[in-house]
């Protein structure tokens, strides 16, 4: 082996803390970045990118068999805008049941195969149907729940005979476009037989026959170009033979939801990640560089040129790097599969891991980050004369912080091992910026963290406050969009949106008597307040489309809302709308708008924007108003309770209270969405990554100090000190420094995390309200800049105690 | 006061450091230990000072066990009953004279009225006070060397233990330095000197003991013209046997 080998080896063997410590961060640094670039590439549209895997139809149109021949479908193909087409399938309605439980009426389609140009089908469990009786029921649907499994037998209750299918598949549709499928010839049999009971009993629950049919457009990016679509479809067809179509925008915003403001806070996230893996790499390895100057000068002294040198050094830092970065890269991949999993349950994707490229990216990064510092710090090392490398490698330069120690062993109460501790990080300036510099950079992740995951919390918490809602079960199929929850909880049995079918009815059933289930809730005892809502379809001048109008009610309603500029409402004929409304209409608080009530038979009713409010429902296009603006019925109301209320207890009574008025009361679900535990799971997993990582940078330094005092410590031992004196030295000697850093990281960390906020809320169109901005409170502050320290503490915990196991006899030695 | 009986102490692999030996030393002794490179005198001074226990024996120091001594205990030990003086002074170098001098006391809690008082009497007894508030960097190097007896004798010693003492001092500093344990001794401080300087030893112990690859070899006394005899014979300096 040569020369440089031998050293090269001896430097990693010898050396154990910085190889373990450098094989640790970089362990780390890469599991992190992975994980950061996995969430970034995650949030990147999965929606979008399942709709494109699997064909997903832009538009699913119901027709009356009645009125329309298979030939007239088909000829739909060739209509304006129509990229591809399929279908028609055979469409029934059937409500079914077994001995266990009754489920809601529910869409079945018949087609022969999962396959299909338009929205392929993913078989997730099971088999497909593939005879008569058999029956395969959607999954991220009503029906999908622990009560069904394959082999389940369901009764057909509105199917003349009751037919018992059997359940031999689970399906996804990207589009949702039918709540189960069974084989074409079975669903038109069921057809037949409703037909047949509807005319002999006029029955009203049962569905009328018709057919499915599924396209995708050459421009379907807005509602409009989707409406445009739907209209020359219909044009192709007689009169009344389009009975509804479901768009993919509802679909979308329904699966999407809130991810409009998760998306950068994802892609902050991961480059978070990225970013202070990179510089607390580029820290350790500086100091671990930095701390061999006298085995430099050693090597220089026996012959070794600057340029054998730096090489040996590049080396040694890279052979530790390059393990730390396998292992990191295995377990980064280990940590992104919960993500890639989720997605793929949630939206239908079928990613099978973090990119390939996005590994060998992190991992070429983060080494060339460690040979560059390496490189950077030899390099600097091998140009001192080779009699200056020896004589500074370990002592300090003479003079530096003396004014520190006679400060400090002036302050009475402190005992002399803590006074001489607090004075040795002036001795060596650069070595405790560089402490400071890993404990801010742990210290600003943590408080960026902190504040993205709180602001992300926030968006959310608002809406969260009802605990139980009002609303008038429905005694039809619901066919209209119930939209996201507006604010509170999905109604039960609300069926996903659907855009809005030519001639059908809109929103839920509306509350019959409004005045006395607001009576009831008042009158019920834990009642805190309420809010009613209702919603309509409107236009507004500047503002594309049909845009939804809220209107409130309840002495609640300005709770759910954060106010931006301007105030709450305070009567009809006010509104209150988010940024990305003022954005597209050019309008401002104060300024007048006429919106053109659909409901009112296209009446124009003046309004006043009194208010901006932070709102992304519906992109931010949504309205709020009285409900008087616009004449409208409350469909459902979310009642807050006293705290110390059964909740529910409360619903019961409430339910009974309201049973005469036809309404029924539920406890709201808090369960926030799978993703957005995911992605809080993950970020708080990325925060404590980032906090080892900064852990270790701060062992790392301390470690290398410990190993310049060995011989002054083996001094302080020899004149008495004790273990527990030594270790209190030690640690003393980083308090300043955690302190430091600690304050100059949660500074960093809140500015960074305000740039970010405001860079996403222009990113997105949205003003972000002050309480979603402020996620840090005067106790979270102090917390977190003590964070600095205890991060300092903890890494010197470990040199401390070897310091104070350490042989006095061993460290006068230590030369 | 002091004994050691049948001590070994053994690193590793190779010869012991000291190799079953045994000493006693009386109260108001100064002892030179005289040898060699290697002969285990810096290894005795150790295991007299608390610093490193034997691989076998015991070592008593005013009936004080010192091999049974954890970390914590013998850090009490050397501050309550020992003085070291080292040859390359081990002074810190970011603390002033003042400050060295005051550090064993400070580390032993004394009060601070108190401890400030002794470091004043030592630093002008030994001639040094006027760098009080100097850096040890200044100083020379019989100045440190001052500075580190002070340090030494600053929480008054039963017993001050010297290794090489002069090592590291010119002709004039290691005169100054000779004549200061000289002066010790005959205020009846207990000394043992480490040296392989014989004109060291003979001019502040009274009794010499040499070591010879960790073996005691002869055990003798200095006469009042500066000879060393054991057994009734002179030892001639540096002869060994």
């Amino acid at each position: 082996m040569s020369a440089l080998g031998r050293v090269v080896r001896s430097g990693v063997a010898r050396r154990r803390v910085p190889t373990i410590v450098t094989v640790l961060v970089v362990m780390v640094a890469v599991t992190s970045a992975v994980l950061g670039a996995s969430l970034a590439v995650a949030s990147r549209g999965p929606f979008e990118r399942a709709f494109q895997q699997h064909h997903g139809a832009h538009l699913a149109a119901r027709i009356d068999a009645a009125k329309a021949t298979p030939a007239q479908l088909a000829g739909t193909a060739t209509a304006a805008g129509v990229a591809a087409v399929a279908g028609p399938f055979p469409l029934a309605t059937v409500s079914a049941g077994s001995g266990r439980f009754r489920m809601p009426p529910m869409e079945v389609a018949g087609r022969g195969t999962p396959g299909s140009a338009v929205d392929e089908l993913t078989l997730t469990r099971g088999r497909w149907a593939t005879g008569p009786g058999e029956i395969v029921l959607a999954v991220n649907g009503r029906f999908d729940g622990p009560l069904l499994t394959t082999g389940e037998e369901l009764t057909l209750d509105d199917v003349p005979g009751n037919p018992v299918v059997t359940v031999v598949g689970f399906a996804r549709s990207i589009t949702r476009t039918a709540d189960a499928w069974a084989q074409p010839g079975q669903v038109t049999a069921w057809q037949t037989a409703q037909s047949a009971s509807q005319n002999q009993n006029q029955s009203e629950t049962a569905g009328r026959a018709g057919y499915q049919m599924l396209y995708r457009l050459t421009a379907a990016g807005t509602q409009a170009q989707v409406e445009a679509g739907t209209e020359a479809i219909a044009a192709g067809l007689p009169a009344g033979a389009l009975t509804g179509a479901t768009s993919w925008l509802a679909v979308r915003r329904d699966v999407v939801g809130d991810t409009v403001l998760l998306i950068p806070f994802l892609i902050a996230f991961g480059l978070l990640g990225v970013v202070m893996a990179v510089l607390i790499v580029g820290n350790v390895i500086a100091g671990a560089v930095a701390s061999a100057t006298r085995r430099i000068g050693i090597l220089k002294a026996l012959g070794f040129t600057p340029g054998q040198v730096v090489r040996a050094y590049v080396m040694q830092a890279l052979i530790p790097a390059a393990a730390g970065a396998v292992l990191g890269l295995g377990t980064g991949y280990l940590s992104t599969l919960p993500v890639i999993t989720k997605t793929n349950d949630l939206y239908g994707t079928t990613d099978r891991g973090t990119a390939p490229w996005v590994g060998v990216l992190v991992v070429a990064g983060i080494l060339a980050v460690v040979a560059l510092t390496a490189w950077a710090a030899a390099a600097r090392a091998g140009r001192l004369r080779t009699v200056d490398a020896l004589a500074v490698g370990r002592t300090p330069r003479a003079g530096r912080g003396r004014w520190a120690s006679r400060l400090a062993g002036r302050i009475p109460l402190l005992s002399r091992p803590v006074s001489l501790g607090l004075a040795y990080p002036f001795t060596r300036p650069m070595r405790s910026a560089g402490m400071i510099a890993a404990i801010a950079f742990g210290a600003a992740s943590v408080t960026f963290a902190v504040g993205l995951a709180t602001s992300l919390s926030r968006i959310d918490e608002v809406e969260d406050i009802a605990a139980v809602q009002v609303t008038a079960p429905a005694e039809r199929p619901v066919t209209a969009p119930a939209e996201r929850p507006e604010p509170g909880a999905e109604p039960p049995g609300a069926d996903p949106p659907r855009a809005e079918p030519p001639g059908a009815q809109d929103g839920p059933p509306a509350i019959s008597d409004p005045a006395k289930v607001a009576a009831a809730i008042n009158a019920q005892p834990g009642t805190s307040g309420y809010l009613g809502t209702a919603r309509t379809e409107v236009t507004t001048p500047g503002a594309t489309g049909q845009l939804t109008a809220m209107g409130l009610t309840g002495p609640d309603a300005s709770r759910y809302y954060r106010m931006v500029s301007g105030r709450w409402l305070r009567g009809p004929g006010e509104i209150v709308v988010a940024t990305p409304f003022l954005t597209a209409t050019g309008k401002k608080v104060g300024d007048q708008v006429t919106l053109t009530s659909k409901g009112s038979e296209g009446r124009d009713i003046p309004v006043r924007i009194v208010g901006e409010a932070f709102n992304i429902d519906e992109d931010g296009m949504q309205i709020l108003t009285d409900q008087a603006t616009l004449g409208l019925t409350p469909e459902a109301y979310y009642i807050t309770v006293k705290d110390g209320t059964d909740i529910d207890e409360y619903a019961a009574a409430l339910s009974t209270a309201l049973e005469p008025l036809g309404a029924v009361a539920d406890q709201v679900d808090h369960d926030p969405p799978e993703m957005l535990v995911l992605i809080d799971a993950l970020a708080a997993l990325l925060t404590v990554l980032l906090v080892v990582v900064a852990g270790l940078g701060v062992l790392n330094t301390v470690v290398l100090e410990t190993r310049d005092r060995v011989h002054d410590l083996g001094v302080h031992k020899a004149l008495g000190m004790t273990p527990r004196q030594t270790i209190a030295m030690v640690i003393s000697s980083v308090v300043l420094t955690g302190l430091a850093g600690g304050v100059a990281g949660v500074a960093v960390g809140v500015l960074v995390q305000r740039t970010v906020l405001g860079a996403m809320g222009r990113g997105t169109g949205f003003t972000l309200p002050a309480s979603v901005v402020d996620a840090y409170g005067p106790g979270v502050v102090l917390l977190l800049a003590v964070g600095g320290l205890v991060i300092a503490v903890t890494g010197a915990l470990l040199p401390a105690g070897w310091a104070a196991r350490t042989r006095t006899v061993t460290a006068l030695r230590t030369e | 006061m002091i004994e050691l009986r049948d001590v070994t102490r053994r690193y590793d692999e190779g010869p012991p450091a000291l190799d079953d030996i045994s000493v006693s030393i009386a109260p108001g002794e100064a002892v030179a230990i005289l040898g060699p490179s290697g002969s285990g005198k810096s290894t005795l001074l150790n295991l007299v000072a608390g610093l490193d226990h034997p691989t076998t024996g015991t070592v008593t120091v005013d009936g004080v066990r010192v091999d049974r001594l954890g970390e914590a205990a013998s850090a009490r030990y050397r501050r309550a009953r020992i003085g070291l003086i080292f040859q390359f002074f081990n002074l810190l170098d970011d603390l002033t004279v003042a400050d060295n001098v005051l550090l064993p006391a400070q580390l032993a809690g004394t009060g601070r009225a108190d401890a400030e008082r002794r470091a004043a009497d030592l630093l002008a007894r030994l001639g040094v006070s006027r760098h009080a508030d100097a850096y040890p960097g200044r100083l020379s190097g019989g100045e440190r060397q001052r500075v580190a007896v002070a340090r030494a004798l600053m929480n008054n010693p039963a017993l001050l233990l010297a290794d090489e003492p002069t090592g590291a001092l010119d002709t004039a500093s290691g005169e100054e330095v000779r004549k200061l344990l000289t002066e010790l001794h005959a205020d009846g401080q207990t000394i043992i000197l480490v040296t392989h300087d014989l004109t060291l030893a003979t001019a502040c112990a009274t009794r010499t003991i040499r070591l010879l690859d960790g073996r005691v070899t002869a055990d003798g006394r200095v006469t009042a013209d500066g000879r060393v005899t054991a057994d009734g014979r002179d030892y001639a300096a540096g002869s060994g046997r």
